[in-house]
């Protein structure tokens, strides 16, 4: 009990002191998610509303394919990026193992479809609202993406917090591809991972704290925009 | 002005898995009058409206734009649509004229322009930068046909505007449909509200069960509808 105390003492004092080695974990894993949820947005959005507005055939099993995708197990995907990156693999020449950019990589891998699957969920709904005033206008396919993306702004904002909040609070694919290399691939997770194997409970009590905040700062965002989603649904 | 009009269905139907809701439509619209489409609920009048306009595509049958400028394509924005519910989107009233402008292809530079003269036309320049869904029922549809006047069409369709609204937003209604047909534009619409048809309209379409009834001037056919379901309509009986 005593210790667990001396522990959470230190991690305030780490905290409070904006500690050199806390600060770079605490921006780097901020930085690779972001980078991934950037990405993945660049991807995901534009495929949401396209599957929104799409009819093909097979849609229903690429919808139910992007909705079980949702679930990726970390750990898998951290694996399969390993396998594409490692020396023998088909991207091996990249360099990219054992990098930021790898974390980048896997992590787009996991919320990518997330993103698309919520973004194709919230944009249908949508599309259904204004199917017949784009008929109406005559809106060409990209343009009913585009107002669709607009239209959904607050919806999809929520869904790209909800992919972040899964990025950063990752452990299993980051530590695989990104190897927990101190100051350069050490994220959040992954450095409590470690120091809690390796008993330095102050550290890892500082950083649980840092990303606990973050996931409960994101949430409140998210539940933020889900009101004003709900404010501007229909009258 | 060269026009798209006249407009001709012929033989035009709808089918939904062998139930016909719409059959034998043979009707053409010229450039003049203004057209009322009355009939009980479940007669089709929705659909054909939906068809005429380009929505749907009719199941059997043809619709076709005979004027000289109907093969153009730059003839966007020549019909344009109003609906029961008024669809906008998600931005200020001015923003959703200015959204259906773009759409159309109209100059960047008179877009702002053009959508401020409609909603002024309409009396709701005062709630521009409002949020179109925190305007009233009213100036919802209000907002709704000062989209579609903005584009200039040669055809506007209307599918029961006022069912929605109350005695005075239906007058403001009715006086903006007004003054877009005597700006030249070809009103199709359809009303539940014969009093409504007699002030607004022309000629009356009758249609009941999927089929056209009767078509006839205003007057006579509120003083001597020639079919039975007619008749029974006017009176306010049930028809089966």
């Amino acid at each position: 009990m005593e210790s667990l105390l001396q522990a959470f003492v230190t991690a305030f004092r780490l905290l409070t002191s904006f500690d050199a080695d806390l600060v770079e974990i605490v921006l780097l894993s901020l930085r690779v998610s972001l980078m991934a949820v950037f990405l993945a947005a660049l991807v995901g959005l534009p495929l949401g509303g396209w599957l929104a507005i799409a009819r093909f055939p097979g849609r229903r099993i690429v919808i139910a394919t992007l909705n079980a995708m949702m679930g990726l197990p970390p750990v898998v995907v951290g694996l399969i990026v390993y396998l594409l990156l490692s020396r023998a693999g088909p991207l091996g020449w990249l360099g990219w193992l054992f990098t930021p950019t790898a974390m980048v990589v896997a992590q787009f891998l996991l919320i990518m479809p997330l993103v698309a699957a919520l973004s194709r969920q919230a944009l249908e709904d949508l599309f259904e609202e204004y199917d017949a005033l784009f008929r109406s206008l005559r809106v060409g396919t990209l343009g009913v993406v585009q107002t669709l993306l607009y239209e959904g702004r607050h919806r999809l904002l929520t869904t790209l917090l909800a992919g972040y909040g899964r990025a950063i609070a990752e452990v299993g694919a980051v530590i695989i591809v990104g190897g927990n290399i101190a100051h350069v691939t050490r994220v959040m997770t992954t450095a409590i991972a470690l120091e809690t194997s390796k008993g330095d409970l102050p550290l890892a009590l500082g950083l649980g704290i840092v990303l606990l905040f973050i996931s409960l700062l994101l949430n409140a965002l998210a539940a933020l925009g889900q009101t004003r989603a709900s404010e501007t649904v229909t009258p | 002005m060269t026009s798209i009009l006249p407009l001709e269905l012929r033989g035009v139907g709808f089918a939904v898995n062998g139930n016909e809701l719409l059959a034998d439509i043979d009707l053409r619209f010229e450039a003049v009058d203004r057209t009322m489409i009355v009939g009980p609920n479940g007669a089709g009048k929705s659909l054909l409206l939906r068809i005429a306009h380009g929505l749907l595509s009719p199941t059997a049958g043809e619709v076709q734009w005979h004027g000289p400028r109907a093969s153009d394509p730059s003839a966007l924005g020549t019909q344009a649509m109003v609906f029961e519910r008024p669809v906008l989107l998600r931005r200020s009233a001015q923003a959703n004229v200015e959204y259906a402008l773009r759409c159309v292809g109209c100059d960047r530079e008179v877009v702002t322009e053009k959508a401020r003269a409609a909603l002024a036309q309409t009396g709701l320049l005062s709630v521009a930068e409002r949020h179109a869904f925190v305007l009233s029922s009213g100036e919802r549809q209000r907002l709704a046909l000062a989209r579609a006047w903005a584009l200039e069409p040669e055809v506007l369709f209307l599918d029961e505007p006022t069912s929605a609204l109350d005695p005075s937003a239906t007058r403001v209604v009715e006086e903006i449909i007004e003054a877009i047909a005597n700006a030249g534009t070809r009103v199709i619409m359809i009303t539940h509200d014969l009093a409504q048809a007699k002030r607004l309209g022309d000629e009356v379409v009758f249609m009941n069960r999927g089929r056209v009834l009767e078509r006839a001037p205003v007057d006579r056919f509120f003083d001597a509808p020639t079919s039975q379901e007619a008749a029974a309509f006017i009176k306010g009986e049930l028809l089966w």
